[in-house]
């Protein structure tokens, strides 16, 4: 009856909320889920995106077509997601490889003396130099533009902030007592690199290839957007804003708003798996 | 004691000075390298499709010789340098004009664009990130928080999109697009008439822009509002805002004003997309337009220039990093 109230307080905070772990379990649940929702969808939509119909062009937003048609008549909604499952393949590829090259350079840099390391922090300070929508137009040029471009300069153009990040906990790492005794046992570079480093990094290396997901879906979109990347017949996200672009003083707003929602809301999801998943497995900031 | 200070950061200025010029020597032969591998062929993309099927075999070699694709590429990229370094960047396909005129009259534009955003963006972001610091946790905090967080995330040439649609199409307020009004001579646009044409463009970049600096100076106010010096000017009785500007201003300042000179690849980002949805006519414009055209020389260019405008941001960061925080100025910055 007369309990303390200090024990009421408690048991009522203890009620309220999900803890930090579990909640953000949910987060990376979630964001997962919609992701390979929208992805899957996207794919079996084939057909669908390209299907033209002269009987309802420039239809409003409605439950036919929550999206809306263009005008030609195409469905928004499947072109959209034919358009974002696009960009998230080209991107989950990209940025895997920039992400593989960070991690092969960010170990070079830190492990294999002062020389390749001064290289490798030279090279960084060269590529981001150049203004990196900038970079992509150069690369995607020398490659004749085309999807293949597109995908070529989003993947080998990411590379330069993981490589900074890897490097500089592998430096940190190397002084590590675990390490060191490692070298005084005799233990080759590489065999420590392997064996000891990469596992302690990996966590850092996931967290950093999951972020740079959103980058490079963001990089391939502007891209293709210019002018650059994916051909005018595949319904890419980026196609489908820069078309837009000739109707928009007619008053068609839907062609742009919705696309472009999507694309905004894919990129937060990634980010948010990607947030998830650092509090997850990186003790560091597992209580932000 | 202070002349010797003086004397390091001379040293320092020296060798940046050094690094940023071998940098920009790098940068031009990468773009040199990547302007050269395109398929693109120079004489196709200089006389058009019509021209090439007109054009006898003779003339064609005669081109083929004046675009230098029969010298060597090494050859090729010292000639191309020794121009720049007298001034002459070559000669732009598309606009028919030298490089050096057409990249210096968009650089004008661009500037301005850049410029007003980048200064716009700056002092918004920053006062917003000391508002959120400050009041850690309230709804003001979460509102500017999840503002940027949300921002950061937008794709710019979509905000384009939508701030044209809601400005120009439904509101009427402002032109579609062009820095000056079709059919007027550009000496006789009015300054009223730029500045009609400048304030969608500076607006998307200025709102994309804040985010990264309102987050990075609300993280950096947090850290200050937990010191014990600020637990003691509460103590004292002090106003809020007498906390903020003798306690908080000054530290956050500095990390905040060499963010905004470092992210200056950033807005120059930003502003290729933007201008190309304004078809605002500046640097980014012009270099999608090289690139869709073919026009190897002003791409060129371009990079260049940008490239340098990007060295020099970083090392005014750095610089004023050392310059005005005492903490650092004889700390090992300069090593």
């Amino acid at each position: 009856m007369n309990k303390p109230v200090a024990v009421m307080v408690l048991q009522k905070t203890q009620k309220k909320r999900l803890n930090q772990r579990s909640q953000t379990l949910l987060y990376l649940t979630f964001g997962s889920f919609f992701l390979v929702a929208i992805t899957v969808a996207g794919t079996l939509m084939g057909e669908l995106a390209v299907t033209t119909s002269f009987t309802q062009k420039n239809l409003l937003p409605q439950l036919a077509h929550p999206f809306g048609t263009d005008w030609l008549g195409r469905d928004m909604l499947s072109r959209t997601l034919k358009g974002m499952s696009l960009s998230i393949y080209i991107g989950l590829f990209a940025a895997t490889i920039s992400a593989v090259i960070a991690a092969v350079l960010g170990a070079a840099a830190a492990t294999l003396g002062k020389k390749v390391d001064a290289v490798i922090t030279w090279l960084i300070d060269l590529v981001m130099g150049i203004p990196h929508l900038l970079l992509l137009i150069l690369i995607s040029y020398a490659l004749g533009r085309g999807t293949f471009g597109v995908v070529v300069a989003v993947a080998i153009s990411h590379w330069p902030v993981l490589t900074r990040i890897i490097r500089g906990e592998i430096l940190q790492l190397k002084e590590a007592n675990y390490i060191k005794i490692a070298e005084k046992l005799g233990q080759g570079k590489l065999k420590i690199v392997v064996k000891h480093m990469l596992p302690h990094i990996f966590p850092q290396f996931l967290v950093g290839l999951v972020l740079l997901f959103p980058h490079a879906i963001l990089h391939e979109a502007a891209l293709t957007f210019l002018g650059f990347g994916l051909p005018p017949e595949q319904p890419g996200i980026g196609i489908i804003l820069s078309e837009s672009m000739k109707y928009l003083a007619l008053g068609m707003w839907w062609l742009a708003f919705f696309p472009g929602i999507v694309l905004l809301a894919t990129v937060m999801l990634f980010d948010l798996i990607g947030e998830s998943l650092r509090k997850r497995i990186d003790p560091h900031s597992a209580q932000d | 004691m202070e002349l010797e200070s003086y004397s390091g950061l001379l040293t320092y200025i020296g060798k940046s000075i050094i690094k940023i010029i071998t940098l920009l020597i790098a940068v031009s032969i990468l773009s040199f390298i990547l302007v050269s591998a395109s398929p693109v062929d120079p004489v196709r993309a200089y006389i058009g499709e019509v021209g090439m099927a007109n054009m006898s075999t003779d003339s064609l070699a005669k081109l083929e010789a004046y675009f230098g694709l029969n010298t060597p590429p090494a050859e090729r990229y010292w000639n191309w340098f020794s121009d720049f370094i007298r001034g002459d960047m070559g000669a732009s396909l598309l606009y028919r004009q030298p490089v050096a005129n057409v990249i210096q009259v968009k650089f004008m534009n661009s500037m301005v664009l850049m410029t007003t955003a980048w200064i716009f963006s700056g002092l918004l972001g920053f006062v917003l990130g000391i508002v959120a610091g400050f009041y850690r946790g309230r709804w003001i905090d979460k509102l500017i928080k999840g503002y940027s967080l949300l921002v950061a995330s937008t794709p710019t040439f979509w905000l384009a999109l939508v701030l044209l649609m809601i400005f120009s199409v439904w509101l009427q307020l402002l032109p579609i697009g062009l820095s000056v009004p079709i059919g007027v001579n550009a000496a006789e646009v009015s300054i009223l008439d730029s500045l009609r044409h400048l304030i969608l463009p500076a607006l998307t970049l200025s709102v994309i822009g804040i985010a990264n600096i309102t987050l990075h100076t609300r993280e950096k106010m947090i850290d200050i509002m937990g010191e014990d010096y600020i637990l003691f000017a509460k103590a004292r009785g002090k106003s809020r805002l007498a906390i903020i500007r003798h306690h908080g201003l000054r530290n956050i300042m500095l990390p905040a004003i060499t963010l905004q000179f470092a992210s200056i690849s950033e807005i120059f980002g930003g502003s290729v997309l933007v201008e190309q949805v304004f078809s605002y006519p500046g640097l980014g414009k012009a270099a999608v337009a090289a690139g869709l055209g073919g026009d190897a020389p002003l791409l060129l260019g371009i990079a260049v220039i940008s490239a340098a405008l990007v060295f020099s941001g970083n090392f005014i960061a750095n610089l004023l990093y050392g310059i005005i925080d005492p903490r650092i100025r004889r700390g090992s910055v300069y090593e």
